[in-house]
């Protein structure tokens, strides 16, 4: 048995240590949000946090995670059940078409943003370019980003409980 | 709307619990030659249910269309509401079983009258007998940007207003007042003179007693409050939070998982499976045969793949080892030699005899080429399935639940009826989940267990196993006057896909000519966005191109002077280089190509300004200018021609499945790439609503962006790239 921390909950789970997070997200947890592109770290629709920082899932294999703090999709709004301010500036901005992707790219841009409050589009093009839009949100999602930036600027305390 | 004469049949009636619905089902009047005999034996008392009213004044729109992106739920409910006078906070949605009461005449008919011929790409969709099976069960498909355009239009619209008209005539009655002095707003029935109202709700009873209808007048768009505005998209909240269920979330009790393999080589047969490395592997509970194909049933996907990873499959060979890509166009430019044997589609003129004339100045011959594209949809080829009593339940997110739920009957040998259907969200179509294959690979899995079974393809599997856009070459010649002006325009090429005005140009040129070959090849060819407009632009905005700058002129200069006749284009093509400064210097190494392209009903001119340094291309800006006639949804139709515009471009920089050994090379987002966020250029859409016929938005986006930066890279540099993709092209 190996012990997660989930979006703050504890789950044991009985599967191979090789086991990639994702499918033990995704079959044993049963948290459907992060999806499965590609298998090898090529596509970020798998992204999710281990300790605030952005991988993918779907090449970590479930022993790295031991002990440390998981973050996915479903665990980015904040404790009243409000939307992030990347989930809120998504709406805002009408970014998802087929919507497959949303999940690593919002997870991307959360991380970006905890990381840089103000990024340039130099900066989001590279924190970014790991995770494939097929229905290219592409302008969108850099208008997302920067919305949810400006936001959180204005609403600092916000930055700092997802931080 | 279309120009096929139609008769509706509407209908109305009274559901348990007083809820009201309102049908429409649109069958066409007579038509001339073979289309006339399949589809006119429809049975005429088929009701198409398209809204419902309840008791508590919620109303619920039926939409026979699936959601892949494109926004189509929210545009055929504003079209219905629209009509309706219906109140948007209040409308809600299911999408329509997959049953033959929902089978998509609109669709069918929608495309006769437009083309009187149903293109290919639903040809595939019921087995290959698709105007067999439209007579006999007809079709429920989301493809070739038709759902606007056709359901949109002709059914919603109807829909709507039909009920709106029946309720006014309720309320006209119950009250006792004039008809003409009522009026419905927001759902609701007011008469303003004695100050009464009432929801729609409470003449539903009295309204489906009434008779509806068949031609109800349509507003004038001067009149929509709702069309033409752009309100939320309502697939977007879950989207965000991670709520959507998409195919691969399907959750079952004791639910297993399944990845499959099929031979690598295109028609290879199974020959052996060794299965003595995954004997002992705890987990692995099935392999199993399916047709050509190994199926490995685990505990988890993971698990799954690694014992398919591990199994040893042997296939028969069945002489398509040998083929490689050089050879297969080798075998098109043999083809297309062999002139005598060319099929002539189009022949506008004397062209033949304008070339032998000898009044012609000068000429001028190309020949491009593309290779065969994946679609790549970011969620990979997945269904869920189970099969107990000799029945069969699939998840599946698919443009085509019918023609599904048909296939998967006819694989396990079951009747329709013993064959559920359930259609998810789509992490993408594109056309490639018009196909069947996924959902029938499922089902006979399923039937070999006796738990529900997720099969899931991996990336390389979606990669390899796709049904793939053509490669193709295209050859030009054209004959140009003493100013440079063509006169004769001839094409040759491999492969004739619809639609068949893919390769048509909208320029006036006095004599032309257009033939196409075809070559046998193993390779599974399928719907890909755009279909046959996707090659076909490249070609015929690289070769006009080409001839403005043998001439000596601006491109732009030279479209417009042929585009006289052409007024519609014209002014896209405009308004594209008045937004885009076309004129204006650039730095050097820059450059700005135009293309202009109309592909389902929407006219799409692209300006792209490009930048070629040491060799290297990057697209910094695209304009587009777009007229689909009328934008029901103009953000969502802005996102469309954008999103549009970066899949041709992903295509045109990245793309080429290659072929070797009979086998594709590419495996996944390594070596087949896509265009990424530092890629992705700047993008300014603007819409003309000329009020024409309504356009599609899914895929007019994809066409020009190829040749508009071809042209581009050829003012950057002097270099013509004429065979995609560019990152093959040396621009040094």
């Amino acid at each position: 048995m190996i012990s997660l921390q989930i979006n703050g909950e504890t789950y044991e789970v009985d599967v191979a240590p090789a086991t990639p997070l994702l499918w033990v997200i995704r079959e044993q947890i049963g948290l459907t949000g992060t999806k499965f592109g590609c298998g090898m770290a090529q596509c970020g629709a798998c992204t999710i946090h281990l300790e605030g920082q952005p991988i993918r899932s779907c090449v970590t294999p479930l022993a790295a995670a031991k002990g440390k703090a998981i973050t996915t999709i479903e665990g980015i709004k904040d404790e009243q059940g409000l939307l992030h301010a990347v989930q809120e500036a998504w709406i805002e901005e009408q970014v998802p078409q087929c919507g497959y992707c949303q999940s690593g790219q919002i997870m991307s841009a959360v991380a970006l943003l905890n990381d840089n409050p103000n990024p340039s589009e130099e900066e989001i093009d590279q924190a970014m370019k790991g995770n494939i839009c097929r229905c290219g949100t592409y302008p969108r999602i850099k208008r997302g980003i920067q919305k949810a930036a400006a936001s959180l600027s204005a609403n600092p305390q916000i930055l700092a409980e997802n931080g | 709307m279309g120009k096929w004469t139609r008769r509706a049949f509407i209908g109305a009636g009274i559901l348990t619990g007083g809820v009201l619905i309102m049908g429409v089902a649109i069958r066409p009047g007579k038509r001339i030659g073979k289309v006339m005999g399949l589809i006119a034996e429809e049975d005429e008392t088929v009701i198409n249910v398209w809204l419902k009213i309840n008791p508590d004044n919620v109303i619920t729109a039926i939409l026979p269309h699936a959601e892949m992106g494109q926004g189509v739920h929210t545009a055929l409910m504003m079209m219905l509401a629209e009509e309706l006078e219906a109140d948007w906070d209040k409308l809600r949605f299911m999408e329509a079983p997959a049953d033959k009461e929902y089978a998509n005449y609109v669709l069918a008919k929608g495309f006769m009258g437009e083309m009187f011929n149903i293109p290919s790409f639903l040809d595939k969709t019921v087995d290959g007998a698709l105007l067999m099976a439209t007579k006999s069960m007809g079709l429920q498909v989301t493809g070739g940007s038709a759902s606007v355009r056709f359901t949109g239009a002709a059914g919603m619209r109807v829909a709507g207003a039909s009920a709106k008209a029946v309720l006014l005539q309720a309320a006209a009655d119950k009250w006792s007042v004039p008809l003409a002095e009522l009026r419905a707003e927001k759902s609701y029935i007011y008469h303003d003179k004695s100050n009464q109202a009432g929801p729609y709700a409470d003449f539903a009873k009295e309204a489906a007693e009434l008779s509806v209808p068949a031609k109800p007048k349509l507003k004038a768009p001067a009149d929509f409050k709702i069309i033409g505005t752009s309100p939320p998209r309502i697939d977007i909240p879950a989207k965000v939070d991670g709520t959507a269920q998409f195919a691969l979330d399907v959750k079952l009790p004791d639910m297993k998982y399944a990845t499959i393999q099929s031979p690598p080589v295109f028609g290879a047969s199974l020959k052996s499976v060794d299965q003595t490395k995954v004997q002992d592997m705890a987990g692995i509970h099935k392999i199993l045969e399916i047709g050509d194909a190994v199926a490995v049933v685990a505990d988890g996907y993971w698990l799954a793949k690694q014992g398919l990873g591990k199994l040893q499959i042997d296939y028969n060979t069945n002489g398509n080892e040998g083929l490689n890509q050089a050879d297969i166009y080798a075998k098109f430019a043999q083809a297309l030699d062999q002139r005598d044997q060319l099929k002539t589609d189009l022949e506008v003129g004397n062209p033949l005899k304008a070339l032998e004339s000898g009044e012609l100045a000068s000429t001028h011959e190309a020949e491009y080429r593309v290779p065969y594209l994946a679609h790549s949809a970011m969620e990979p080829m997945n269904a869920t399935a189970t099969f107990k009593d000799g029945k069969c339940e699939v998840w599946v997110g698919c443009q085509n639940p019918l023609g599904f739920r048909i296939a998967v009957a006819d694989a396990l040998g079951l009747k329709l009826e013993d064959v559920t259907l359930n259609n998810m969200m789509m992490g993408g179509g594109f056309g490639r989940r018009s196909e069947t294959d996924i959902a029938v690979q499922a089902a006979l899995i399923a039937k070999e267990l006796d738990y529900p079974v997720k099969l899931i393809w991996s990336r390389e599997e979606d990669t390899r196993q796709d049904y793939y856009r053509e490669a193709t070459i295209s050859r030009f010649k054209a004959a140009m006057d003493e100013q440079g002006m063509p006169k004769v325009w001839l094409n040759q090429f491999v492969y004739k896909m619809h639609p068949a005005e893919g390769s048509h140009i909208p320029y006036a040129v006095e004599h032309q000519m257009q033939q196409h070959t075809d070559v046998e090849l193993p390779i599974p060819w399928g719907n890909w966005r755009s279909v046959a407009h996707s090659n076909h632009a490249f070609f015929t905005e690289s070769f006009i191109d080409e001839l403005a700058h043998q001439a000596g002129a601006d491109p732009l200069e030279y479209r417009r002077s042929l585009l006289k006749e052409n007024p519609k284009v014209l002014k896209v093509m405009n308004m594209a280089a008045e937004k885009a400064n076309w004129g204006e210097s650039m730095p050097e190494n820059h450059g700005r190509g135009i293309a202009v392209h109309t592909s389902f009903g929407t006219t799409v001119a692209q300006i792209a300004e490009v930048s070629v340094v040491d060799g290297k291309l990057k697209v910094h800006r695209v304009v587009c200018v777009a007229d689909p006639g009328y934008a029901v949804h103009p953000d969502n139709f802005i996102a469309q021609i954008e999103g549009g515009a970066v899949y041709g471009l992903t295509a045109a920089m990245h793309g080429a499945i290659n072929i070797e050994n009979g086998a594709v090379v590419e495996s996944n987002f390594h070596n087949y790439q896509m265009l990424r966020m530092d890629e992705s250029p700047e993008f300014e859409t603007y819409i003309i609503n000329s009020y024409d016929a309504i356009g599609g938005g899914g895929e007019p986006g994809t066409p020009p962006i190829a040749p508009a930066v071809a042209n581009a890279i050829f003012a950057a540099t002097g270099k013509r790239v004429r065979e995609l993709p560019f990152k093959d092209a040396d621009l040094n």
